[in-house]
């Protein structure tokens, strides 16, 4: 009886915890060893929309995946489609260290015109796997 | 015994090398294929199509001969790739890089990748699929309200828009078919 309290407690205890993977645990880490300091999931959220003009065309994080994270989005300029943002839609989100990075260089170049500064990935990355 | 092994290991080569030949390596493999290559390469290369087909539409290295290719897949054009951030790390460009080149038109004895290479010898290089002669040719006549004017298709670039077997490397015209215009036949 008492193994299978365990048991329970456990499964409690991932399930909790399955939003975070040990790629975005890495990541956080080192984040936050190059600098990042307390997360600011608010402001994540509202960076989210924030919109820059880049080559006179204003953009933001959601131009192309929206702001439900459950839902597909769309690429601006060639319309294909990208898979939900959410790891309960999209199980492998967030999974692949080289891959987040590669999509947060690119992607905030795109939107924002510069790379992210770490803070803002910690934010980012902390709201998305949230979601 | 040891002829019989012999003639395994033969069998086992061919078929092995059978399966592997999905580029072909040379003009006598195209030409006995039992699936004589009427039209591009498929992408086989699934770094190619995970990396370049997240963003867009993968296109056939065939499309493009390798001088174009050239121009598109570097670190500098990469970083402004028609106005999109589309870098990536070296070593993955240095593999999508190695697959295009080995594919792309003029490499190829598909037949209508030879077309495309034909068409951009001696001219130079296109950066764009859309800018080949051949490719302008062949969609010459279509009126521009279906293409351009077609809020599902909007540019002739979105290949996989008509063309319903584009990502098989499949362009024959009975494979046509254009958003809200169920009637079209050329």
């Amino acid at each position: 009886m008492k193994r299978i309290f365990v048991l329970f407690c456990l499964t409690a205890l991932f399930a909790t915890a399955a939003s975070a993977s040990p790629a975005s645990d890495a990541l956080l880490a080192k984040y936050a060893a190059e600098g990042a300091t307390k997360v600011d999931v608010a402001k994540a959220k509202k960076d989210w929309t924030r919109e820059v003009v880049v080559d006179g065309e204003k953009m933001s994080c959601a131009s192309c995946h929206g702001t439900d994270h459950t839902k597909s989005g769309k690429h601006h300029k060639t319309g294909k489609v990208i898979e939900a943002m959410s790891q309960k839609v999209t199980a492998d989100r967030y999974t692949e260290e080289k891959k987040i990075e590669k999509w947060f260089k690119r992607n905030c170049k795109d939107a924002w015109g510069r790379e992210c500064t770490v803070q803002e990935k910690a934010d980012f990355l902390t709201f998305l796997i949230a979601q | 015994m040891q002829m019989k092994s012999k003639i395994a290991a033969l069998l086992i080569g061919l078929l092995l090398g059978s399966g592997s030949v999905v580029a072909e390596e040379n003009l006598a493999e195209a030409m006995f294929s039992p699936l004589r290559q009427k039209e591009v390469n498929t992408v086989s290369n699934k770094l190619y199509k995970d990396e370049c087909g997240s963003c867009h539409f993968a296109y056939q290295p065939g499309l493009l001969p390798t001088q174009s290719w050239e121009k598109l897949l570097n670190e500098k054009a990469l970083a402004d790739h028609f106005g999109e951030n589309a870098e990536l790390d070296a070593d993955v460009l240095a593999s999508i890089k190695t697959f295009v080149m080995e594919n792309a038109a003029n490499k190829s004895y598909y037949k209508r990748a030879r077309k495309i290479a034909k068409a951009t010898e001696g001219v130079e290089a296109p950066l764009r699929i859309t800018e080949v002669r051949y490719i302008k040719r062949k969609h010459h006549e279509i009126p521009n309200n279906m293409i351009k004017g077609n809020k599902d298709v909007k540019s002739l670039a979105y290949c996989d828009a008509c063309h319903t077997q584009a990502d098989k490397g499949v362009f024959d015209e009975d494979t046509v078919k254009i958003p809200n215009f169920p009637d079209w036949d050329d």
